[in-house]
């Protein structure tokens, strides 16, 4: 397999088996949790919890300002990448071929400044999991692993924009491979946070909503 | 194996519920609940992080509610939950957690920690393994209608002096009144001022109400044990008795975690809707004054602030009340650095301040709230729960600190407007 073919197989075939796990997984998921149902309710409640619910969703997306030094890497890290995955303008053309909505990228010069915002602030992150004692207790090997594979495509993104390490075919299909390795580790770890946080939130919001507490 | 430790297993699978499974799904182990939480905070001993307690429970999520799980337990890569790890997580969710719910305020996925803590608590103790003042209180309880033990002839004579303080007629075992007051049992052998404090305010408010000789006290150690049969036969005594009174409203007393058996978890653990309302006794005087069914003194200027209990404030709903109440009779209430659903809690709720073993872990974790008063160079600490004020009291103590602690009910007392009285 020459760097042609594997830029084509990692585009095509690659990419639907890697679509695929990800949907699939990630709805088995959601079912497994809604599976289990959700106690009835028979105490007299203040409210349905219905808006307390739908507001937390938003509202726990707000940085934690008590302990913003202990979260600042991690906020950072969370919006440069939806910003890069987003607004990088060969993805917008992406999700314009497989989704047919498209909206208007961001300068090259803007995602770079995200895409080594965001590299710096998992480095960081990592480095908290190293030497802050309640991140390194908590740590295992998935930690790890689920950091390094969504670190891979940020990093080979950037090296395929600058024509750095392999050359630019081959690059891009490792970036496109990445990008797939993390789509199959979305269902299988605990980046599965990236859709059921906000079906945590919605338990918690709506539970205390119901009990007149804000959350 | 034992048959107990089996009990705590499968007690265990059967609590975990969707929200339960969706924070497990959720959580990346990001460590921030820690920074929630005194214990951590105030130790800094990475065993206390909120999150990590629950280890066993999350393990028995996995194997037996995800696919992955169940794959790897098949093949044999899963480490099955002991009964050593059992034991020893009982220093972990009973004696060095006050379920204040701080962390499922901090949890950036919000994830409700302590939901799972009660949870967690509740396979140890199938499994036997609650610890045995918690299992003595519940029996105590459950034996005379008191956590401590009380018969209903101490309260009897309670009731008795406060009748000759005040003047006013107390009524036991009254039908058709407005209102069944409850007590606890730190009210009926400390801060027994509270009976003619309130006999005072809803004579002057025009409020007819009653104790019940069948159910004096609403404490539930039940819930703190995490034993939900407990807990529901002493709901169960609570609602007997309203029920044969005939009242249509119930009132909590000054604890939180009494408000948040009889007022939330009541009904789900005796499996139906209760006829009456319940309120926590702080509700019913705000509703009162915001009648104006009472007047008090403008505004004394005591330098005050207010320490809001974890299960009425941040896990009850309660935060409000004790607001408007105390800028009635307060010029100078100020707030704490983090109050109503953000408080640090006081170290002793959850059980906590009756194991004897967590005590001196009880003191270092005050530290928090000393910081908290001191930076506010208040004169009197106001609160709503015996057990808040209680751990209040003696963590001033232990550390000369000068402050005074007050039940708000009694403070409301204090400056009624006496002319109004007769």
């Amino acid at each position: 397999m020459n760097e042609i073919e594997l830029l084509n197989w990692a585009r095509g075939p690659g990419l639907a088996y890697a679509t695929v796990i990800m949907v699939f997984g990630l709805t088995l998921r959601v079912f497994e949790i809604l599976s289990l149902g959700r106690p009835k309710e028979l105490a007299e409640v203040r409210s349905s919890g219905a808006e307390d619910g739908w507001k937390l969703i938003f509202k726990r997306s707000l940085p934690e300002t008590r302990n913003w030094k202990y979260i600042t890497a991690a906020y950072i890290f969370h919006v440069g990448l939806l910003i890069v995955i987003f607004f990088f303008i060969p993805h917008t053309q992406l999700f314009r071929d497989v989704f047919g909505i498209f909206w208007d990228g961001w300068p090259n010069y803007i995602i770079d400044f995200f895409t080594v915002l965001s590299i710096a602030a998992m480095l960081y992150t990592m480095a908290q999991r190293f030497f802050d004692p309640a991140r390194r207790i908590l740590s295992t090997l998935s930690d790890y692993l689920a950091w390094l594979v969504t670190f891979l495509p940020l990093v080979t993104g950037y090296m395929a924009f600058h024509r750095l390490g392999m050359d630019y075919t081959t690059m891009l299909a490792v970036h496109i491979l990445s990008v797939e390795l993390l789509m199959i580790a979305l269902p299988m770890s605990k980046l599965t946070h990236t859709i059921t946080f906000a079906m945590s939130r919605w338990y918690t919001g709506s539970n205390n909503g119901r009990r007149g507490v804000h959350s | 194996m034992s048959t107990s430790f089996e009990q705590g297993i499968s007690t265990l699978k059967k609590v975990i519920d969707a929200p339960i499974a969706s924070y497990f799904s959720s959580c990346t182990n990001c460590g921030l609940c820690s920074r929630a939480c005194i214990f951590f905070t105030e130790t800094n001993d990475a065993k206390y992080v909120p999150i990590r307690k629950l280890e066993p429970m999350r393990r028995i999520w996995e194997q037996e509610y995800t696919l992955l799980g169940k794959l790897k337990k098949k093949v044999g890569l899963s480490k099955p939950v002991t009964e050593q790890e059992l034991r020893d997580n009982v220093e972990l969710t009973f004696e060095s957690c006050t379920t204040c719910g701080r962390c499922s305020m901090m949890c950036p996925v919000g994830n409700d920690i302590v939901y799972m803590i009660r949870r967690m608590r509740e396979g140890l103790t199938a499994a036997g393994l609650a610890p045995k003042e918690l299992q003595e209180s519940a029996v105590r309880t459950m034996e005379t209608g008191s956590v401590m033990g009380f018969p209903m002839k101490t309260l009897q004579a309670m009731v008795d002096a406060a009748e000759k303080d005040t003047g006013i007629k107390i009524n036991v075992d009254e039908p058709n009144v407005d209102y069944l007051l409850l007590l606890s049992s730190a009210e009926v052998m400390q801060f027994n001022e509270i009976i003619g404090a309130l006999a005072k305010i809803f004579q002057q408010a025009g409020v007819t109400w009653t104790l019940s000789s069948t159910a004096h006290e609403a404490g539930n150690p039940g819930m703190h044990m995490g034993a939900s049969d407990i807990e529901a036969q002493m709901i169960q005594r609570i609602v007997d008795a309203a029920e044969q009174l005939n009242v249509k409203n119930v009132i909590s007393p000054e604890c939180g975690h009494a408000y948040m058996a009889i007022r939330w978890e009541g009904p789900n653990v005796i499996g139906r809707p209760y006829p009456f309302k319940v309120y926590h006794i702080i509700e019913v005087l705000d509703k009162l004054r915001a009648e104006g069914k009472f007047e008090t003194l403008c505004c004394d200027d005591e330098r005050l602030t207010f320490h809001d209990p974890c299960q009425a404030a941040r896990r009850g709903g309660v935060n409000q009340p004790q607001r408007n109440l105390l800028k009635q009779v307060s010029s100078n209430f100020v707030e704490m650095s983090d109050s109503q659903a953000c408080n640090w809690c006081c170290g002793g709720g959850g059980g906590m301040n009756t194991i004897e073993k967590a005590a001196p872990l009880m003191k270092k974790v005050f530290h928090r709230k000393r910081r908290q008063i001191e930076e506010l160079d208040v004169t009197t600490v106001v609160t709503m729960c015996a057990t808040c004020r209680n751990t209040l009291e003696e963590g001033i103590e232990d550390n000369n600190m000068n402050v005074e602690v007050k039940g708000l009910t009694e403070i409301v007392a204090d400056r009624l407007l006496k002319e109004k009285e007769s």
